[in-house]
């Protein structure tokens, strides 16, 4: 039989929706310098010089990616991720780290490995076939991007739990996306974070999209308030405004080497190109919403208020330009010059000793291919 | 040397771990103040504390992704994954992380970690609490898959696998954790490599290959055949990723018969995989094709229907007969 106690009531109890927390902003996309009581002093000794040198690395990197876009066009890489509109957000965290901070990121982060180190060639060769990996992890202190959305969260966590056990106080930084919060490795790096105090940034790029899903599908709430839910502190920042998201990341790392556990960082901004090279955001974006956002770019911001205060004079701007052309020469270079991997490198490091049934599985390949006449 | 339960020695073996290795860390789910519902882990975070023996949150995900993130840091964690059925959340992170960092990075981010898996039937267990997942981890590249039979193999055996610098998955035979063993601290490089299977009963007539919580069972038959005036070889595997072929095909060589035994479901199991590989190495020299006797190809039933899914010493002796071609065999038929 069953037993059952529906309920009949009306009075429904009040569903307040919590306030959209508001956008940090240091810098507004007029390029005016807003004052704000906390995140100020955070970013005191950036002075114009300092902009000055972030205002490059921002340019640095759309004018990179922008060749790597070009070069996928011209069928030398077989894809790419373009970071266009994301530079402040990139940056500015970037910025913000040690050398020994270790960083996981995802996939679109390529100004972030820039800002950690890596090379031009490093930063195609995945995206020609020629490898899994770019760099070496150790070299950059930033782990191969992961391709597994959100996976990387987890793998912060453990790193910053680790490095609490070894009393030092380097922080981990999980780079991921919107679409990212809703993965369950997302929210048990968080619980675990959360339960062991983990010195672990949570650093989620807003940038509306996961491929052609806006962001309100994967929450109908701001993103940064995941975090409170978990007992980790959480910011809503600007991330087209490079100032404010090094503030913000600033007070994270801050908070973490102290020892007071994990941050959530949400840095708000828009994908201004497709998700890949393969994507069509022509058959999901509206045009209008990325013109509003196109004129809240992070770097014409920067642009603004160096001239305004007489900072930019017009051959800083040119060696800005020319560097950036440089580092883009340098990355098609690369590119043209990459020889294909050998053939028989597809059986190197699966496990640290080989198996015997995998070097089976080589000489007998290897005596295929000789039939044909060497390993070509 | 000591006489143990394979729960004590496997306990005995991560304390060795711990104690020769400070970056030897422990996760789980009940593995400190309770010592694991099997009590495997017993006592260890009290003596090493709670920095190295780590209850964690119940997400196994995340265990396995955190696991990850110690590696990357130059620790050597031993997850505790705590039932076969459980460790489906951390598949994810165990096929696209674990194995394949190695590869990934060319070779420059090894993943020395161990996942300890109490696996298999036979307690008489609730649904998820005695599956036999092997064949998943062993299809997937870059990780070392591991069975332990004895008290003294467990004990080796794990501390092997912690020091090995590729990742482990370590299925212990829970319903063979109560069978007593001597057992002593071997030095690790006179001890067995952690990749080759042992042959546990010479014979000339049938090669039985075994594994896990079935070498006990496998050696029951072969005491029972010879009583029948027949020689079985028993072979317990040992290592299930990478197979160690050449033992397999060496006993094969002299017996001509090929019987592969586990728990595991049969389509797409092990036993596939050698009766495959055995047969490819040795075709012309078989008397018989190669017998499986496996779990059927159904989920895990419920505890009172287990002994018909359980391959047994009856069904092991069948399968003998079988590739002796004896009339008496029940299912010699098929053949």
């Amino acid at each position: 039989m069953l037993r059952s106690d529906v309920s009949d009531g009306r009075a429904l109890p009040t569903t307040e929706e919590l306030p959209d927390p508001e956008l940090v902003q240091l810098l507004a996309p007029d390029g005016t310098r807003r004052a704000d009581p906390v995140y100020d002093s955070w970013v005191e000794d950036v002075d114009a010089e300092h902009l000055l040198s972030l205002y490059e690395d921002m340019v640095v990197a759309r004018r990179f990616d922008v060749e790597a876009v070009a070069l996928q066009r011209q069928g030398q890489l077989g894809l790419w991720p373009p970071l266009l509109g994301q530079e402040a957000a990139q940056i500015g965290s970037a910025r913000a780290l040690r050398p020994d901070d270790f960083v996981f990121t995802s996939y679109r982060e390529n100004g972030v490995a820039y800002c950690r180190g890596a090379a031009p060639v490093d930063l195609v060769r995945v995206w020609r076939g020629n490898a899994l990996a770019g760099w070496d992890p150790w070299a950059i202190g930033m782990a191969t991007p992961q391709v597994m959305i959100g996976a990387q969260t987890l793998h912060a966590t453990g790193y910053a739990l680790g490095c609490a056990k070894d009393g030092v106080d380097s922080v981990a930084v999980a780079y991921f996306g919107d679409g990212a919060t809703s993965k369950g490795d997302v929210h048990e790096a968080m619980v675990f974070a959360s339960s062991f105090a983990a010195p672990v940034v949570f650093f989620c790029q807003n940038n509306q999209w996961a491929i052609s899903e806006p962001v309100g599908l994967q929450s109908r709430h701001p993103l940064a308030d995941r975090a409170l839910g978990y007992g980790i502190p959480s910011v809503r920042v600007d991330g087209n405004d490079v100032l404010a998201v090094m503030a913000a990341t600033r007070v994270a790392l801050d908070r973490a080497r102290r020892g007071e556990g994990p941050s959530f960082i949400e840095a708000v901004t828009y994908r201004m190109g497709p998700h890949t090279t393969s994507d069509d955001p022509t058959r999901y974006a509206d045009p209008e919403i990325r013109e509003q956002w196109a004129a809240q770019d992070p770097i014409v911001r920067v642009e603004q208020h160096l001239h305004a205060h007489g900072a930019l004079s017009e051959d800083r701007a040119q060696e800005v330009k020319e560097h950036a052309e440089a580092f883009a020469m340098e990355l098609r270079d690369a590119t043209y010059g990459m020889t294909a991997p050998e053939p028989l490198t597809v059986f190197d490091h699966v496990l640290v000793e080989p198996s015997a049934e995998l070097e089976r599985q080589r000489s007998q390949y290897a005596a295929y291919l000789a039939m044909f006449g060497g390993a070509e | 040397m000591a006489t143990t339960t394979m729960a004590a020695a496997l306990g005995s073996g991560l304390r060795r771990a711990m104690e020769d290795d400070p970056r030897v860390v422990l996760l789980g789910e009940d593995i400190g103040r309770l010592g694991g519902v099997f009590r495997v882990t017993d006592g260890l975070q009290r003596d090493f504390g709670a920095d190295r023996v780590m209850d964690t949150p119940l997400a196994e995900a995340g265990i396995m992704g955190v696991a990850v993130g110690l590696a990357y840091r130059g620790f050597r964690p031993v997850v505790e994954i705590q039932f076969d059925g459980f460790v489906y959340p951390a598949l994810d992170q165990m096929v696209t992380q674990v194995g394949r960092l190695h590869y990934r990075t060319g070779g420059t981010v090894r993943m020395p970690v161990t996942i300890r898996i109490p696996y298999g039937g036979g307690i008489g267990a609730v649904e998820h609490h005695s599956e036999s997942p092997e064949a998943y981890f062993a299809h997937t590249p870059g990780l070392r898959v591991v069975s332990c039979a004895t008290p003294q193999d467990a004990h080796t055996m794990i501390r092997q696998a912690i020091a090995c610098d590729d990742p482990v998955v370590f299925f212990e035979p829970k319903r063979r954790y109560w069978v007593k063993g001597s057992v002593q601290d071997e030095p690790l490089d006179a001890a067995l490599p952690l990749d080759r299977a042992r042959v546990v009963v010479e014979g000339t007539d049938v090669t039985l290959v075994a594994y896990g919580p079935l070498v006990v069972t496998a050696r029951d038959a072969a005491l029972a055949a010879a009583d029948d005036g027949l020689s079985v070889e028993v072979i317990d595997l040992r290592s299930l990723s990478p197979l160690d072929l050449d033992t397999v095909e060496t006993s094969v060589r002299k017996t001509g018969r090929l019987v592969v035994t586990h728990e595991a479901q049969r389509s797409g199991g092990l036993g596939a995989e050698i009766a495959a590989s055995i047969t490819e190495r040795c075709f012309s020299l078989l008397h018989a094709a190669p017998v499986r006797v496996t779990g059927f190809d159904v989920p895990y039933p419920p505890a009172k229907l287990e002994e018909h899914f359980l391959p047994d010493l009856d069904r092991l002796l069948d399968a003998v007969d079988q590739v002796m071609g004896r009339q008496h065999s029940l299912t010699g038929w098929s053949a």
